[in-house]
């Protein structure tokens, strides 16, 4: 267990380390984002460019570049180009938005696609597990950023039933906390319950299948017993692995949600960066936004140890 | 494999009541699955159909501006664009089918021979993508199953990286950096603004989520039996891999692909929504959303519609999935999970 730990830990800081170097080589490869030149502005001279240059370090070889910036990142003292704020703090200053972004959107998919795969598979083949099905693959199905796009519209341009978008804080004022956020929960969740109710759905039809489903019924147990006891509880495995995954890459940030219900989290501001092609919080952003992917993957599979004594530890390094 | 004729190597069809006509007849069966292809095949001949609409009905081009003029409705002269820059809405057939669904902003392009244009973008790009997306993740699949040992390690570590990377994050980053500069290996050129571009990317973001499922299977099916045969009677690691284990393969393969064009589709309408994928005057159902959604107070229909053809395209392509999934291989766990690489294809967590 201590080995397959440390083994983990160990490829999580080199997969890191790889992200952040791809990132750092996409960037350096556009032709025209000399950071220099932009700083300096349409009226730029050579000699302001050269300062510039000299000040920011960018004459430098690449690798030492790569290494002042990484370090930077980590110690805390990476400062954006754009308008010279510091950009970990700008991050930390996003975290609530995008976690409370994340976190009810995932409570919200969990709760409903639960609900909804349970029904599935315990009326399969029926009406309600047709309807639900039709329900399930039109979530999966549906453009992120045109749903929000018509929600905005007709929810709350026309309608006037949900502010347009914007984070207040939730120690500020809770309710508005929850009403600013519904929208743009119900946009993450839609794709997400579609999806989770499918897998549910086909795990437990599978486990139903299964002996010990059959040793259930033989000792008499209520139908209802059996469904909930034996074949959800195992199904729900599976769902527990994903839900850490998806919630790693969420907590990256949700670039499309985030930017337009202008929650000002740390997609948005990825994003923003992105356009502006400002090169310190985009490397910022990515490593923080690896560093959930990579952590959630470790925990998943932890986790999944725990809760399935079949699987062992160590067969899937990395 | 002297006894038994084995399929051909690029994995042809068997004569006769063969696994390939058996799941023939068992799609056939399902309802949802031919009512989604023909769903599909309709989108797809609306598209193609963009040509002969516009020359014939429409008399314009998807990118001609017509801000200044006058059509005829009912005998009466209407503007494309009013003086406030609103434009017409639908006219259905009330100008001879020009304008059928109205134009599309200020410029006053017709808005339906956009959609159909649009569509063939949108349908090429993920296509092309999702071809190669699943040709280079089942080759690496393949490689990385197979050997096992350093190349196996070399493969599935750089996945790691590609997987780790926020996906939108880095379609978005390379969407930038190659929309700007377009893209140079060698003697080939790709100028910025191209629809390779977009093709690219999300080849390259999606080609994990096909390898790892496939290495799964790879690393159990090399333990049976006939790869044992083929190994004793001499067979190469080349003949091993195309003659035994492809053919194993292809039932995977083809879901995956099915799978790989919605979510390229789906990514490519994000990444132009963004301004990064297909790049204007060109019209695809990504860009049209975002220009539409700037109107989307005064003219929803302009947001709508292209929407409405991306959802009901993929949706098409995810029961046909499920569908195909059912035929090839009725008893396989691959499902849901499996399209996420969440899950190797023989169940247990990646």
């Amino acid at each position: 267990m201590v080995r397959f730990i440390i083994r983990r830990l160990l490829g999580m800081i080199a997969v890191l380390f790889a992200v952040s170097v791809l990132a750092f080589l996409i960037f350096n490869v556009i032709p025209n984002s000399d950071p220099a030149q932009r700083m300096a502005g349409r009226n730029s001279t050579p000699q302001l460019v050269a300062s510039i240059n000299e000040e920011w370090g960018f004459n430098e070889p690449l690798p030492q570049q790569y290494l002042t910036m990484m370090g930077n990142i980590l110690g805390g003292d990476v400062v954006s180009y754009a308008n010279r704020e510091n950009v970990d703090e700008r991050i930390v200053e996003g975290i609530p938005a995008t976690f409370s972004l994340c976190i009810g959107a995932a409570v919200l998919w969990l709760s409903f696609g639960i609900l909804f795969g349970y029904l599935s598979a315990v009326r399969a083949g029926g009406w309600l597990d047709r309807m639900l099905t039709v329900v399930a693959v039109t979530g999966i199905s549906i453009p992120v950023f045109w749903l929000a796009a018509i929600l905005l519209n007709y929810l709350s341009y026309q309608a006037g039933l949900f502010p347009s978008g914007g984070y207040v804080g939730l120690t500020e004022e809770p309710l508005e906390w929850a009403y600013h956020l519904l929208l743009p929960w119900i946009t993450l969740a839609v794709l997400q319950i579609g999806f989770y109710s499918r897998v549910l759905r086909s795990n437990m039809l599978d486990a139903m299948g299964e002996d010990y489903v059959r040793t259930a019924r033989a000792k008499g147990l209520s139908e209802r017993r059996v469904m909930t006891r034996h074949v959800l509880r195992n199904s729900l495995i599976p769902i527990v692995t994903l839900l850490g995954l998806d919630v790693g890459v969420l907590l990256g940030g949700a670039i499309l949600v985030e930017a337009l219900f202008n929650l000002n989290g740390i997609g948005q501001y990825g994003y923003e960066s992105l356009k502006g092609l400002v090169l310190p919080p985009i490397m910022a952003i990515v490593v923080f936004g690896a560093f959930f992917v990579v952590l959630f993957n470790a925990l998943a599979d932890i986790a999944y140890a725990f809760l399935d004594p079949r699987v062992k530890l160590g067969s899937s390094p990395g | 494999m002297a006894e038994e004729p084995q399929p051909a190597a690029t994995g042809a069809p068997r004569v006769g009541a063969g696994p390939w006509s058996v799941a023939l007849r068992r799609l056939r069966r399902n309802r949802f699955a031919l009512a989604s292809l023909g769903l599909f095949a309709l989108i797809v001949l609306f598209s193609l159909a963009a040509p002969l609409w516009a020359v014939h009905v429409a008399h314009t081009g998807p990118n001609t501006t017509h801000t200044l003029a006058k059509v005829e409705v009912d005998g009466e002269k209407r503007e494309v664009v009013d003086p406030t820059g609103k434009p017409t809405g639908p006219l259905w057939l009330g100008a001879g089918g020009r304008f059928f669904l109205g134009a599309d902003g200020s410029l006053g392009r017709d808005e339906m021979v956009r959609l159909m244009y649009g569509g063939r973008a949108s349908l090429f790009i993920s296509l092309i993508a999702a071809l190669i997306t699943t040709a280079v993740g089942a080759v690496l699949g393949l490689l990385a199953g197979y050997f096992r040992g350093w190349p196996d390690t070399l493969i599935s570590r750089t996945l790691d990286v590609i997987w780790a990377f926020p996906v939108l994050l880095l379609a978005i980053a390379l969407g930038l950096v190659l929309a700007v500069g377009g893209l140079q290996i060698g003697p080939v050129t790709i100028p910025s603004g191209s629809i390779w571009i977009p093709i690219m990317i999300i080849g390259v973001v999606f080609v994990t989520y096909t390898a790892r499922p496939v290495r799964g299977e790879v690393l159990s099916l090399r333990e049976k039996e006939f790869v044992e045969a083929a190994v004793a009677q001499g067979a190469g690691p080349v003949r091993v891999m195309s003659g035994e284990l492809l053919p194993n393969l292809w039932s995977t393969i083809i879901v995956f692909f099915t799978i790989n064009v919605a979510n390229s589709m789906l990514l490519e309408s994000a990444l132009s929504f963004l301004g990064v994928g297909v790049q204007p005057p060109d019209a695809s159902w990504g860009t049209m959303i975002a220009s539409g959604s700037n109107l989307i107070k005064s003219a929803p229909l302009l947001t709508i519609l292209p929407g409405a053809m991306i959802l009901l395209t993929v949706l098409s392509l995810n029961v046909l999935g499920d569908g195909l999934r059912d035929a090839l291989d009725p008893k396989s766990k691959l499902r849901l999970e499996v399209h996420t690489g969440l899950v190797e294809a023989d169940g247990t967590p990646v």
